[in-house]
């Protein structure tokens, strides 16, 4: 009787994928804070290959952490597609086989079809007239943003600081890095995700500024429409990037490629660009562009290939053990 | 697991004062009060705090109600499936004398000690793509991992000392005359166990089947490893409690915490119950 329970039971689970191959389905699997984005692109991307190919599509979506995502995928997570908030860790796929080494080439902007930076929110009325990265080192201003250390958000703003204080200081490492040191001293408390950051800004009361991406400012100032908080951009920031890459292994065995490719294209169509744009995610299509012009003021962006030589030489300089993180961070 | 609240206090204890008596009744409070009672009571605050109305419509959305169907559907397959192994080997160990006894009672009683996550990424490496069986089961395209079997699995792991740390304790207390008893009065194998070893251990067995049961429902480390995260196919109530406080839906993270602290209410209950049963 018992065995009969689990064996149902797993027959239950194996029948799953089964029953449901009667239409494509894909399974997409992303960050951790993309849920109401892909909320909404879903079911618009549904209905456009409806009208396109007469065929119905599922799109399951899976968040998590973006390396943890990855090693889930390494281990035979089925995913179609990842759109993921760090290149790196597509990299991983690609070494491990799973996509393809070219997949930067795959699609435009560098298989990116969004992008975001660092930026800034502060309080009602900016009352301490936060306008740029060098008000964050000043001795009466109080800053929030995650540990670089575990969050790759925190990261971003790591570099964006440093960029900036390399531009001002005339690409002097040693000034930027006490730029950078001074910013980490007006942390009060480092939390060990963005979420959870921004919930000690906006729900604590703790801080005059938190610096998170800048769809995530657009996105809490929505939330907490009765607090007021005001969004602010600096006048440099780094360019984050949102890579997208078909796994295309696994869609290769479930037959899955065309729709996978299709899902990742109307990321870049116009429709798509809007709902991103609707979601404070800049984009590149020029008439979704302009039409969300007053979203998105002007920003310097520096990108880490420029400015620090790429993520392989970033990752040994900056961020491995030892590195200049360490050292600016180690009296936290 | 036994309480010291109905055993006669201070009989052998030199009789404290009354104010050191009332200062530690008093702190004791405080302290359950602080650490236990209003946390609790903060979860169901915040979930009723948007009203009944919120709170149907966080519990009944679909991603919440399909979590929470997951997870009962684990713990029926899990409790019943330790009950089974925990006589199992309950029995092997109270009855018989074999080399490697006190090695097989401390293997079963490893994942006591060891760390959820630690047996998540065992099965990870081990039903992966690249692990041992991992390839052998993609060939047969046998899903393990990342669907209901694997999170049974890891489920099975942590809760695999439950029921036979419950039930061993007692077969070895009453020991094996009533049994033998049986056997001379021409008694089958079925028949001994059914008539006489299942009745004498009942209640240590529900008891340790409610244990099971509550820790199978909680499981989140190890679940969170091996689950994949896919929503409305493998995310078990703990991991939406967690996705949907990632997301800022605060009322949503509560409303599914309450429910899964009703849960363990309930399962509190019954263990209380089930305790005074077997005095």
């Amino acid at each position: 009787m018992k065995h009969r329970i689990v064996a149902a039971a797993l027959a239950l689970g194996l029948a799953f994928p089964a029953m449901a191959s009667a239409q494509d389905k894909i399974l997409n699997v992303s960050y951790d804070i993309s849920r109401e984005l892909f909320q909404q692109i879903n079911p618009a991307f549904a209905k456009a290959w409806k009208e396109q190919t007469g065929r119905d599509v599922s799109v399951d979506q899976s968040h998590a952490g973006s390396s943890k995502q990855a090693r889930a995928i390494l281990e035979g997570l089925p995913a179609d597609v990842v759109t993921f908030n760090q290149v790196t860790d597509i990299d991983v796929l690609a070494n491990g086989g799973l996509v393809d080494k070219t997949w930067r080439e795959a699609f435009p902007n560098n298989a990116s079809p969004y992008y975001s930076l660092p930026s800034f929110l502060v309080r009602k009325g900016n009352p301490k007239a936060i306008k740029d990265w060098d008000d964050l080192v000043r001795a009466d201003v109080k800053v929030i943003f995650p540990n670089p250390k575990t969050s790759g958000n925190a990261r971003y703003t790591y570099l964006a600081a440093y960029a900036y204080a390399l531009e001002k200081y005339g690409h002097d490492d040693a000034k930027a890095q006490d730029f950078v040191k001074k910013l980490f001293a007006n942390v009060p408390v480092f939390e060990t995700g963005g979420r959870a950051a921004t919930t000690t800004f906006a729900e604590k009361d703790i801080g005059d500024v938190l610096v998170t991406f800048e769809a995530e400012t657009g996105g809490i100032s929505a939330l907490y429409a009765d607090k007021g908080f005001e969004r602010v951009t600096p006048s440099i920031s780094v360019l984050a990037e949102f890579p997208v890459a078909v796994v295309s292994e696994n869609a290769k065995k479930a037959k899955s490629e065309e729709v996978s490719k299709a899902y990742l294209n109307f990321l870049y169509a116009p429709e798509g660009q809007r709902i991103l744009a609707r979601n404070y995610y800049r984009v590149n299509d020029p008439a979704v562009k302009a039409e969300f012009a007053d979203r998105f003021p002007e920003v310097k962006l520096v990108t880490v290939e420029d400015e620090f030589g790429g993520w392989d030489k970033l990752n040994k300089t900056h961020f491995a053990e030892g590195g200049i993180l360490d050292k600016l961070f180690a009296n936290q | 697991m036994s309480t010291t609240g109905t055993s006669a206090p201070g009989a052998l204890a030199p009789r404290p004062r009354r104010g050191v008596e009332r200062a530690l009744i008093g702190l004791a409070l405080v302290l359950t009060a602080g650490f236990v009672l209003v946390p609790l009571l903060y979860i169901f605050a915040r979930a009723f705090g948007a009203g009944w109305g919120a709170f149907a419509h966080n519990v009944l959305d679909p991603g919440t109600l399909h979590a929470i169907g997951l997870t009962a559907l684990v713990a029926v397959i899990v409790v019943p499936v330790n009950m089974a192994f925990g006589i199992a080997a309950a029995w092997a160990i109270a009855r018989f004398r074999f080399p490697g006894r006190k090695a097989l009672l401390t293997l079963i009683e490893i994942p006591f000690s060891i760390s959820p996550i630690i047996a998540g990424i065992c099965y990870l490496l081990l039903y992966g793509r690249n692990g041992l069986v991992g390839p052998w089961l993609m060939a047969l395209d046998l899903k393990v991992l990342f669907a209901l079997p694997g999170i049974v699995l890891v489920t099975l792991f942590v809760t695999a000392p439950f029921v036979m740390r419950e039930v061993l304790p007692l077969m070895q207390a009453q020991g094996s005359e009533q049994e033998e008893a049986a056997v001379t009065l021409g008694a089958s194998g079925w028949q001994i166990f059914r008539r006489v070893t299942l009745p004498n251990i009942r209640w240590a067995l529900l008891y340790g089947a409610v244990l099971c049961g509550a820790r199978a429902v909680g499981e989140f480390g190890a679940v969170s490893v091996v689950s994949g995260m896919i929503r409305g196919q493998t995310m078990t109530l703990p991991l939406q409690i967690e996705l949907l406080f990632n997301d800022l839906n605060i009322v949503g993270a509560f409303a599914a915490a309450a429910v899964l602290t009703l849960l363990a209410l309930v399962v509190l209950v019954l263990k209380a119950a089930m305790e005074a049963r077997r005095r």
